[in-house]
């Protein structure tokens, strides 16, 4: 079977007075449609470079992406994002802010119907009671939702998640974690999500794609979540798998820890 | 986990909403009376809703007495001033002077007002005769006299009344002067300077020049603004208030004020949160939406900054441009006060400076007010 989505020798240098600093090298992936994917790694190894050259925010020096039979090139609506930082737009409401996005790809439907998936999309993530209100009316969490609620609204191909819920506290992480699930088990997006937390990965992923350290990352091993869907948080934990699977993310990351003390020891 | 059903509770009913914004709420009165820029009576806001009346007292009494206490001094000095300052022909009127010839101001002022209506009521008057002839002659069936009368009906209403300008018509003036060379201002400074921010090029193209005429003063402005409006507007009749002065003073005032807002709207929209512009990139957005929708309110804080300093610096080098120009504004007000030279003058120059101030800040508070109501919480998570 031919992948969804395919990573061919994608790579980034960026050239300095002192040569050129490798960030990404051949990083290749497949991913079948609908199959969602967390990439981990220390901080600092290049995992966001990649989202962000599928993304199209970023140039790819070398190699390619191919999503859906088409090679990409640039940023397009057909992948959504969801940033950092929810990057909402302060002077529009929680509303405009999925609308802007919903006009852009459904510009050929009637008013009614991209109200109805704006709608849809803001109740989906249960900002039922907040269609009105500011970013700065919103507490961070539920920013988070208006940005999930702007991406899933796209009906893009490609949900590429960066750190989404990095900056928030342990609760709500958890609340979004699952409003994600959610809404991914109705869509079945074909999704990357740039992760650093382990618990997160196992709990999301079909597939953890662990990568090495930089420079020159590449993918350093790739971990199957063989857990069953729906998930759910308290089942899933109660499983011996869980912790196996944990433990071989955690020793994988220590490793590559282990490795940068000694180069650096030895430098 | 499921949130998704959970969070749709926090919906609220629109009737309770609205009941909740009957409540008198202190801190909100207080907090939108500050963002009006009237600081002054949030802490009788705080008081009536109750809330810690001892502080709020405390901050009453000071915020009024305080500056009063001020006041008072400086009204001090200035009597000080007005018992040896003396020059020639006239001296520093003292403060009582001052109000007389205040007084004296509002009393001419009303006197033409009267002048003005009796001698439109007076016109009238004759305009009905003729008519009433008009209506005589129609009777008897002379066409020609009946054109003739109300021909010169027609004439008794156009006149205009050509009295003496007070002061009060002078401000009239002044104000509009300002808006013109402020609108003017805007319509140049904010598209000029969105070109700047948006490119790098444009930007290295006109900074020497934004740089090398920005702190020219309105004087050595006037003579080059004063060939073009005698090259390309020509002069009205004397009763139109729109005259080669009043453009040549707006031109002046255009050309001062015009930096601020262009400087501060370029960085606006040159440092557009990067995040946002990521935001345009993935929705595809095409240049002129991008502009609009992102670039343009994200910068409209910057823009109103501009307009803030452009309107305070329009209505500095008025009175400067108004006296080259010669146009009926305060700064002629001014001038044709100090040619007159005596302590009576003075007196109402004093007066001007008052209400030269005065403007001033209210103009100031305008468009803070607008500023504020643009500026938008930044999101800090």
């Amino acid at each position: 079977m031919s992948a969804y989505f395919e990573t061919f020798n994608l790579g980034k240098t960026y050239k300095t007075p002192k040569g050129d600093a490798v960030i990404v090298k051949n990083f290749n992936l497949k991913m079948k449609k609908g199959e969602f994917v967390c990439v981990i790694g220390h901080s600092g190894c290049g995992k966001s470079t990649v989202l962000s050259m599928v993304a199209g925010l970023n140039e790819m020096t070398e190699g390619g992406v191919i999503l859906d039979g088409n090679e990409i090139s640039g940023a397009a609506p057909d992948r959504g994002v969801v940033f950092q930082s929810p990057c909402l737009l302060p002077w529009m409401s929680a509303w405009d802010n999925v609308m802007l996005g919903v006009n852009q790809v459904y510009y050929h439907a009637t008013r009614a119907e991209r109200n109805q998936i704006v709608e849809y999309y803001l109740t989906a993530v249960g900002l039922s009671g907040s269609f009105n209100k500011k970013p700065d009316e919103l507490s961070g969490g539920m920013r988070q939702r208006v940005g999930l609620a702007r991406a899933f609204a796209l009906s893009p191909k490609m949900l590429l998640l960066d750190e989404p819920f990095g900056m928030l506290d342990k609760l709500t992480k958890f609340e979004l974690q699952g409003v994600l699930l959610e809404l991914w088990n109705r869509e079945k997006l074909t999704a990357m999500m740039i992760t650093h937390d382990v618990d997160e990965s196992i709990y999301l992923a079909d597939r953890v794609i662990m990568m090495t350290n930089g420079p020159a990352a590449g993918i350093g091993d790739i971990l199957e979540i063989n857990l069953p869907r729906p998930r759910d948080r308290q089942e899933i934990m109660s499983q011996e798998q869980y912790y196996d699977y944990r433990e071989f993310l955690l020793n994988f990351l220590q490793e590559r820890a282990d490795e940068g003390k000694e180069e650096r020891s030895a430098a | 986990m499921s949130t998704i059903t959970d969070t749709t509770k926090g919906a609220v009913p629109k009737k309770f909403k609205s009941k909740k914004l009957l409540i008198y709420n202190p801190n909100r009165v207080a907090h939108t009376l500050d963002q009006l820029g009237l600081g002054y009576f949030s802490p009788i806001a705080r008081l009536v809703g109750g809330d810690e009346p001892k502080k709020q007292l405390r901050e009453i009494v000071s915020n009024t007495f305080l500056p009063l206490l001020a006041f008072a001094v400086f009204i001090g000095i200035w009597g000080i001033c007005s018992q040896f300052v003396v020059s020639d022909s006239t001296r520093i009127p003292s403060p009582a002077q001052t109000w007389t010839a205040w007084q004296g101001m509002v009393d001419f002022a009303e006197a033409e007002k009267i002048k003005e209506i009796e001698y439109y009521e007076a016109n009238e008057e004759r305009a009905l005769k003729m008519e009433a002839k008009a209506k005589v002659a129609e009777e008897a069936g002379q066409t020609d006299r009946v054109e003739r009368y109300n021909g010169m009906a027609e004439k008794f209403r156009s006149k205009v009344y050509q009295g003496a300008t007070t002061f009060f018509d002078q401000i009239g003036i002044s104000l509009i002067t300002v808006a013109v060379g402020f609108l003017v201002a805007t319509l140049l400074g904010v598209p000029i300077g969105i070109l700047c921010g948006v490119s790098k090029r444009v930007n290295i193209a006109l900074n020497p020049i934004i740089q090398l005429f920005k702190p020219v003063s309105p004087l050595a402005w006037f003579p080059i603004v004063f060939v073009f409006t005698t090259w390309g507007i020509e002069q009205p009749e004397s009763t139109s208030i729109w005259q080669r002065a009043l453009w040549t003073s707006a031109g002046v005032v255009t050309l001062c004020s015009i930096w601020p807002t262009l400087i501060n709207t370029a960085v606006g929209v040159a440092s557009v949160d990067k995040d946002h512009l990521n935001v345009a990139k993935v929705l595809k957005l095409g240049w002129f939406k991008r502009i609009w929708k992102i670039v343009l309110p994200s910068s409209l804080p910057l823009i109103f900054t501009g307009l803030r300093l452009s309107i305070g610096v329009g209505w500095m080098v008025l009175v400067a441009s108004d006296m080259m120009a010669q146009n009926q504004g305060l700064g002629k007000f001014v001038w044709d006060m100090y040619q007159n030279g005596d302590t009576q003058s003075t007196a109402q120059i004093i007066i001007a400076v008052f209400f030269i101030g005065a403007i001033g800040f209210l103009l100031d508070r305008i468009m803070l007010v607008c500023q504020r109501l643009v500026t938008f919480e930044e999101q800090n998570i």
